[in-house]
């Protein structure tokens, strides 16, 4: 719900980490996306085309490596993953769980040149 | 050639959070950050919390809207300083935006800040303030279930208020079902069931409240 945010930061994050490396362009972010961010790989990706434009970042490919959700049942300490907001431990059936995967949100890697 | 990044991309807005919690510690505050859905009564819950411990301890306020300047001047009536924050049309507040307010803030004359975020159950929660407690409200109409379709909130919160408790009886909220439901999510978030009307729950809540703040 708030890619504009998202994008603009990610951008930023891009340019500099791409400036250390003395970088003349960026081909290629790598993004790691938990199911829980709320953020929407479209959105960024329409985003990032009006955003990035006039940066060495322009026309850059943006490839999303998606998270699923995943809980630990603190019970029998399973870590299981969590589909169509099942929060109950398919082993033993306990709904103390803790969130454990799923609210990633960062840029892994840059391929630059 | 493959740059190793692994930085988080709000890592900027965690930094400028970091340096609100700073200047909040230096300073002696203890901010909360009151997240919601819109019209579960949060501005209502800070006049109620102003009015019981405003002359206890020293409220500062920040209203966060998207559009308009209602919620801050229904606070300024209370004679305790507030600013507005128009996010025009973002669904959060930033660190940032925090930031910039406290500079307007008499910070030297503030022990308690309350934040209330916009009106969202979803985006307020990827975005640290510098808060020292993070507050969920969640009211009976909205219903029950909640807690699996807004997981990331509800794991986080460090208290979980249900509001409007007067209107349990016409409603078929399930207390103990929801109750259940956030114990297995999050056993250490303290619960409050609250009425601005009635005032039921106020003096609990505000007990804590004022048990939270260092002076």
């Amino acid at each position: 719900m708030h890619e504009l945010a998202v994008t603009q930061s990610m951008i930023n994050l891009v340019l500099e980490e791409a400036k250390k490396g003395n970088a003349r362009k960026v081909k290629r972010i790598n993004l790691v996306l938990g199911e829980l961010s709320g953020v929407v790989g479209d959105c960024v990706q329409f985003y990032f085309g009006l955003m990035s434009k006039d940066t060495i970042a322009e026309g850059a490919v943006i490839s999303f490596n998606t998270v699923a959700t995943q809980a630990k049942c603190r019970q029998c300490s399973k870590v299981f993953e969590v589909k169509e907001s099942d929060w109950v431990c398919p082993e033993c059936h306990s709904i103390s769980v803790e969130l454990v995967a799923g609210n990633e949100l960062f840029v892994e890697s840059i391929e630059v040149e | 050639m493959e740059i190793k990044v692994l930085k988080d991309i709000l890592s900027a807005n965690d930094r400028t959070a970091e340096r609100n919690r700073a200047l909040l510690d230096s300073r002696k505050i203890t901010a909360f950050n009151i997240m919601a859905s819109p019209g579960s009564g949060k501005t209502s819950l800070i006049l109620e919390t102003i009015r019981a411990l405003k002359n206890k301890v020293r409220i500062g306020v920040i209203e966060g809207d998207i559009a308009s300047t209602i919620d801050a001047q229904k606070v300024a009536k209370e004679k305790v300083p507030v600013v507005q924050i128009n996010t025009g049309g973002e669904c959060h507040l930033e660190a940032d935006q925090i930031g910039r307010a406290l500079e307007s803030l008499p910070l030297d004359k503030i022990d308690l800040l309350l934040v209330e975020n916009v009106g969202n159950l979803v985006c307020p929660g990827e975005f640290k303030l510098g808060e020292h407690k993070k507050v969920l409200m969640l009211s009976v109409p909205e219903g029950d279930d909640k807690v699996h379709k807004y997981p990331l909130l509800f794991s986080m919160a460090d208290a979980i208020v249900i509001s409007k408790i007067d209107l349990l009886p016409y409603t078929t909220f399930d207390i103990p079902g929801f109750l259940k439901a956030l114990k297995g999510m999050n056993p250490k978030a303290r619960v409050f069931r609250v009425s601005c009307t009635t005032r039921e729950g106020i003096d609990e809540w505000s007990k804590w409240v004022r048990s939270s703040v260092s002076i």
